[in-house]
C-alpha cells in the first residue's frame, strides 16, 4: 500500500504492508526523523505529538493509513536554530529541558494550544497540555507557554 | 589540599582516539590515585570518583578548530552533568564556553567511570581531579608556548585559548600542532581561587540546550546501525514466574520476522520493523510456571517492621531506659508503597556483534558494568567490546541495570546483523526495578522545655543497594545494612540525647532498588512528619521546635540555616489562612541540607500544592540555574510520589502498567510558584540531584496536618 503525505514541507510516499503502524514508526524509522519520541504508544504519555493539519495527533496511534494527503510537521519542522519557533525560543529563554526527551512533544503540543488559543491562561494551560515529564519540568514550561504567547503575539503585531 | 611533588613519565605518543586532527596531550601523574581515594574515603565531604585522574589525554583532545572536546565519564541524563563540567573545565583549562564541547566517552576511550553516572555524586567526585587534569594541561601548552615565544612562562598571558606574548598570539591548536613530546610541569599547578573563576558559579545555559529543543537525534532509542534489525523479547507479567516452553510456530510465519531466538530464559524475535517485532512476539504462546500469587496484602505483611533482618544504624544515649520511665511515649506508623520510575525513554540497545568484536550503543548509567556483562556473555574479553552511551531520556536509578543489553547482543549473534532492542511501556511497569515500600514506626518523647528526650526511628524496606549489579552477592554479608535503603532514615536531630534508627529488611518476591533518593523520600515523610507531631504536641511552632533539636556544630549550623530560610523566605505561619496552610519539613542527604515549606489547600476534596519555597546548601553551585532545575524538578517529582503514584500488586502481577493508571503529577498538579534558596556553607559542591527530594511528600503532609487537624501517615496522601 502506497500512502502520501507532506512533512515538513516535503511531500512524501511511502510503502507499508499495514496500513494500521502508528505515523510514529514511518516518522522516525522509514523517514528517519528522530524528534518524535516513543513513550507509550497508547497516546498515554504525549511524547510522540505531532500536528497533523495544524492539530495536535499523538503519533503512536495515528494509523500511517489516515495520514494520505495530509499535512505534518515534526519538530524538526517546527523551527531550526536560524528560525526557531516562538514555543522553541521560548523554551531556551526559560531554559526548560532536563533530560529532554519528552520536550519535543511538550512543544508541539504547546505550538497546537496557541494556534488555537493565542493568549491561554494557567487554567488552559492546566486543561490542554496533559504530556508527562518525568524530569517534571513543568514550573519553566508554564513559564516558557506564556512567554512563547507573548513572543508569537509580539511577532505577530510586527507582520 | 597540600601541595604534592608530582612524578614525571616520558611522554608518551598514543592514538588519538580515533579522531582526526586531535592533538595527544602526555601522560602525566601528579597524584597517587590510591591515596586519593583512601583520602576521600575517609573525609566522608569528598566524594569518590572511581575511574582514571591521572591522564589528561583520556579527558580532553584539543582540535585543528581551537576547541576542547571533553570526554565525560559521566552520563547526561538531564541532570546538566555535562554543562557543569564544561564549566568546571574552560575555568582552568582558560577557554571559553564556546570554545569547549562535552562527549560521552565510550568504552574504547578507556575514560570510564568504574561505578556508574548516579547518587547525585558526579560534580562533587570530580570538582579536585577535572580542575588539575584542566590545569595541567593548561600548564603543558603554556610550556610549549613558552619555547616557541622564547621566554619564561611567567611572561605569558591566556586567554581564550589564546596565548599572547608581547604583542604577539597563538592559538593552543598552533602551539600543539606537531609537538611530539614535552615538559610537564614540575609542579601540580596551583588552583585557582573560588572568586576568580569566570564560569563556575554562574546561571551559564544548558550546553545541550539547542540540540534538546530542536530535537536532534541525542538518545539511544534515537541510535540506528547499517542493516540493523529490531527485536522483541517476550518478558513474564506475573510475579516469580518461570518460563517453561514456548510455542512459536505462528510466530515464525509472521511478515518480517527474521529469526526466532529460545535461549534458556528468554524468547525473542528478530524482525524487518519494530512492530513486526512486537506482533510476533504477541503471537508466541509461553507457558510460565508460576508458583505463588501475590496480593500487595501479601507484601504488606511482610514488611512490617519486626519482620526479616535487622541493625542497628545509629544510637547515642539510652533509648530503652527513657521509654521505660513515665507512660508519655508518643508512636507513629508511617507507610510508603511500590513506586515506578516511569522514565519516559524506555529502556533500549542497539547491538551490533561480529565474530570477535561488539558495539553497544545504550542509554545507561552503568556504563563498564554493561561491557562486563555483555563481554561475559558473548565470551569475549572486556576490551573487545565497545559500549557507546548516549543521552538518556531520563534515568532516576532506573538505568543502573541493564541486562537487556546482554539480550540484544545474544539475538544480534543470531542473526548476524544489528539488534535494536527496547521495552514497550507495560513491559517498564511490569520489569522495573521498583522503588521497595517501606514501613516505619517511630517513638518520641518530650522534655518539659521544647526538647525532645528521646527519639527511635525503626523502618522496613526491600532492597535498594543490595540488589545492585556493582555489588556482588558474596559481599552483603560484609556490607550489612542495605546502603541504600539507609538513605534519609539518620536521625539529623543531634541535640537529642537519646536516639536509635534501626533498619529492617526484608526479601521480596519481585526486584527493587534504586530509584532517585532511595530511602530518601519513605524516610523523610516518616521521620519529619513524626517531628511535626511533636512539634504540636510541644506547643512551640515546627520551625523553632526544629532548631531547638539542632547543635551549633557544623553539620548542625548548615541544617539550621536551611530550616530558617525556607521559613523566612515563605513566611512560614502555623496559621490557616484563606482556607490554605503551611508545611515545613528538613533532610540531609548525602551531606546536603534541604529545608522546604508546601502551601497547601483542599479543592474539591483533592489536594493541591500551590507553592513550594525551597532552601538547600549545595556548597557550591557550580550552576546556580541548574541546581535551582533540579531542585524544582525534585519537588514536582516528590510531589508526584506523596500524593498520586502508587503501584500495587493483584493476583500474582504488578499492576498498573500503563501511565494514567499509574498516576503522575501532570502541568496541573505542578506548583505554580517555586521559590528556590541556594545557601553555600562549604566552600566546595555537594551533591544535589537526589537530596531536594526529601523534604516534599512531609512537608505537604504536614501542611496537611494544619488545614484538616488529621495526620496521614500513608503515602500516597489522601485527605483524611
Amino acid at each position: 500500500m502506497k500512502v502520501s503525505f507532506r512533512i515538513n514541507n516535503t511531500v512524501q510516499t511511502i510503502h507499508t504492508d499495514d496500513g494500521e503502524t502508528p505515523l510514529l514508526w514511518i516518522i522516525r524509522d522509514v523517514l528517519n526523523l528522530k524528534g518524535t519520541k516513543f513513550g507509550c504508544g497508547r497516546s498515554a504519555c504525549g511524547a510522540c505529538t505531532i500536528h497533523v493539519d495544524g492539530q495536535a495527533v499523538r503519533s503512536c496511534s495515528f494509523p500511517v493509513v489516515l495520514a494520505e494527503g495530509r499535512t505534518i510537521t515534526t519538530i524538526e519542522g517546527l523551527g531550526t536554530p536560524d528560525d526557531p519557533h516562538p514555543v522553541q525560543k521560548a523554551w531556551i529563554d526559560e531554559i526548560v529541558p532536563q533530560c529532554g526527551y519528552c520536550q519535543p512533544g511538550f512543544m508541539m503540543a504547546t505550538a497546537a494550544l496557541l494556534n488555537n488559543n493565542p493568549i491561554p491562561s494557567d487554567e488552559d494551560i492546566d486543561n490542554s497540555i496533559s504530556n508527562i515529564c518525568r524530569c517534571a519540568t513543568y514550573y519553566r514550561m508554564r513559564k516558557a507557554i506564556h512567554r512563547a504567547a507573548q513572543l508569537q503575539s509580539e511577532s505577530n503585531d510586527n507582520k | 589540599m597540600g601541595k604534592k611533588t608530582i612524578s614525571r613519565r616520558k611522554f608518551i605518543v598514543r592514538g588519538a582516539l580515533g579522531t582526526i586532527g586531535v592533538l595527544a596531550v602526555g601522560t602525566y601523574v601528579f597524584r597517587n590515585p590510591l591515596r586519593r581515594k583512601a583520602l576521600q574515603l575517609v573525609d566522608t565531604l569528598d566524594s569518590l570518583y572511581v575511574g582514571n585522574i591521572s591522564d589528561p589525554m583520556l579527558w580532553f583532545e584539543i582540535t585543528k578548530k581551537n576547541t576542547v572536546v571533553l570526554h565525560s565519564p559521566k552520563v547526561e541524563m538531564g541532570q546538566g552533568v555535562f554543562t557543569g563540567l564544561a564549566q568546571i573545565a574552560a575555568d582552568e583549562l582558560e577557554v571559553g564556553m564556546d570554545q569547549i564541547n562535552v562527549v560521552h566517552a565510550s568504552t574504547d576511550s578507556g575514560n570510564i567511570d568504574g561505578i556508574s553516572t548516579g547518587g547525585s555524586l558526579s560534580i562533587s567526585s570530580l570538582w579536585y581531579p577535572l580542575r588539575e587534569l584542566a590545569a595541567v594541561t593548561r600548564e603543558v601548552i603554556k610550556a610549549e608556548a613558552a619555547k616557541k615565544f622564547g621566554t619564561v612562562i611567567s611572561q605569558l598571558q591566556v586567554s581564550n585559548g589564546i596565548i599572547h606574548f608581547k604583542g604577539m598570539s597563538m592559538s593552543y591548536a598552533e602551539i600543539m600542532a606537531g609537538v611530539k613530546k614535552w615538559e610537564l610541569p614540575k609542579e601540580t599547578p596551583v588552583l585557582k581561587e573560588l572568586k576568580d573563576y569566570k564560569f563556575i558559579g554562574k546561571p551559564i545555559p544548558r550546553i545541550d540546550l539547542q540540540d534538546k529543543v530542536f530535537g536532534k537525534p541525542l538518545f539511544g532509542m534515537d541510535a540506528e546501525m547499517p542493516e540493523m534489525l529490531y527485536g522483541a523479547v517476550v518478558r513474564p507479567n506475573r510475579i516469580g514466574a518461570i518460563f517453561v516452553e514456548a510455542d512459536t510456530a505462528q510466530a515464525e510465519s509472521m511478515p518480517g520476522v527474521v529469526k526466532i531466538i529460545t535461549q534458556r530464559d528468554f524468547v525473542g524475535v528478530v524482525a524487518k520493523s519494530y512492530m513486526q517485532a512486537e506482533n510476533a512476539k504477541h503471537a508466541i504462546k509461553v507457558k510460565w510456571k508460576v508458583s505463588r500469587k501475590w496480593q500487595s496484602e501479601d507484601i504488606e505483611d511482610m514488611l512490617k517492621v519486626g519482620r526479616g533482618s535487622s541493625q542497628v544504624i545509629q544510637v547515642k544515649g539510652n533509648v530503652e531506659d527513657s521509654f521505660s520511665e513515665g507512660d508519655d511515649v508518643v508512636t507513629m506508623e508511617f507507610k510508603s508503597p511500590i513506586g515506578a520510575h516511569a522514565q519516559i525513554e524506555p529502556n533500549g540497545v542497539v547491538a551490533s556483534v561480529e565474530k570477535d568484536r561488539a558495539i553497544i550503543i545504550i542509554s545507561t548509567q552503568v556504563v563498564s558494568i554493561t561491557r562486563k556483562e555483555v563481554a561475559k556473555s558473548l565470551g569475549f574479553k572486556e576490551d573487545q567490546v565497545n559500549v557507546i552511551p548516549t543521552h538518556l531520556g531520563g534515568g532516576f536509578g532506573r538505568r543502573l541495570h541493564t541486562p537487556h543489553a546482554v539480550q540484544a547482543a545474544l539475538m544480534s549473534r543470531a542473526v548476524a546483523k544489528p539488534v535494536k532492542y527496547f521495552f514497550n511501556r507495560q513491559e517498564e511497569f511490569q520489569n522495573d526495578m521498583f522503588r521497595p515500600p517501606t514501613h516505619h514506626i517511630l517513638r518520641g518523647k518530650l522534655k518539659h522545655d521544647g526538647l525532645i528526650e528521646t527519639i527511635e526511628h525503626q523502618f522496613s524496606s526491600g532492597d535498594v543497594a543490595h540488589n545492585s549489579a556493582f555489588i556482588p552477592n558474596s559481599a552483603l554479608p560484609v556490607i550489612g545494612t542495605d546502603f541504600g535503603a539507609v538513605r534519609g532514615a539518620y536521625i539529623r536531630y543531634s541535640r537529642i540525647p537519646n536516639q536509635r534508627v534501626k533498619a529492617w529488611h526484608v526479601d521480596l518476591p519481585f526486584a527493587t532498588s534504586w530509584w532517585r533518593g532511595l530511602g530518601l523520600l519513605a524516610n523523610t515523610f516518616a521521620i519529619e512528619s513524626f517531628m511535626d507531631e511533636l512539634a504540636i504536641k510541644s506547643g512551640l511552632d515546627p520551625v523553632e521546635f526544629r532548631l531547638r533539636q539542632i547543635n551549633d556544630d557544623a553539620a548542625g549550623t548548615r541544617l539550621k540555616a536551611v530550616i530558617k530560610a525556607a521559613a523566612e523566605a515563605s513566611g512560614y505561619t502555623d496559621e490557616v489562612i484563606n482556607n490554605s496552610a503551611m508545611g515545613l519539613a528538613a533532610s540531609v542527604d548525602t551531606g546536603t541540607p534541604c529545608a522546604q515549606v508546601a502551601e497547601v489547600s483542599i479543592v474539591d476534596n483533592e489536594i493541591k500544592v500551590h507553592k513550594v519555597t525551597c532552601a538547600l546548601d549545595p556548597g557550591v553551585a557550580v550552576n546556580p540555574d541548574q541546581v535551582k532545575a533540579q531542585c524544582e524538578g525534585a519537588i514536582i517529582m516528590g510531589l508526584s510520589a506523596s500524593l498520586y503514584e502508587r503501584m500495587y500488586v493483584k493476583d500474582g502481577a504488578l499492576q498498573p502498567t500503563m501511565y494514567g493508571p499509574y498516576n503522575m503529577a501532570l502541568m496541573r498538579h505542578a506548583p505554580k510558584e517555586i521559590d528556590v534558596i541556594l545557601l553555600q556553607g562549604i566552600d566546595k559542591p555537594g551533591p544535589v540531584g537526589e537530596p531536594p527530594l526529601g523534604p516534599v511528600a512531609a512537608a505537604i503532609g504536614n501542611a496537611l496536618r494544619r488545614l484538616t487537624g488529621k495526620r496521614a501517615n500513608s503515602l500516597p496522601l489522601t485527605v483524611v
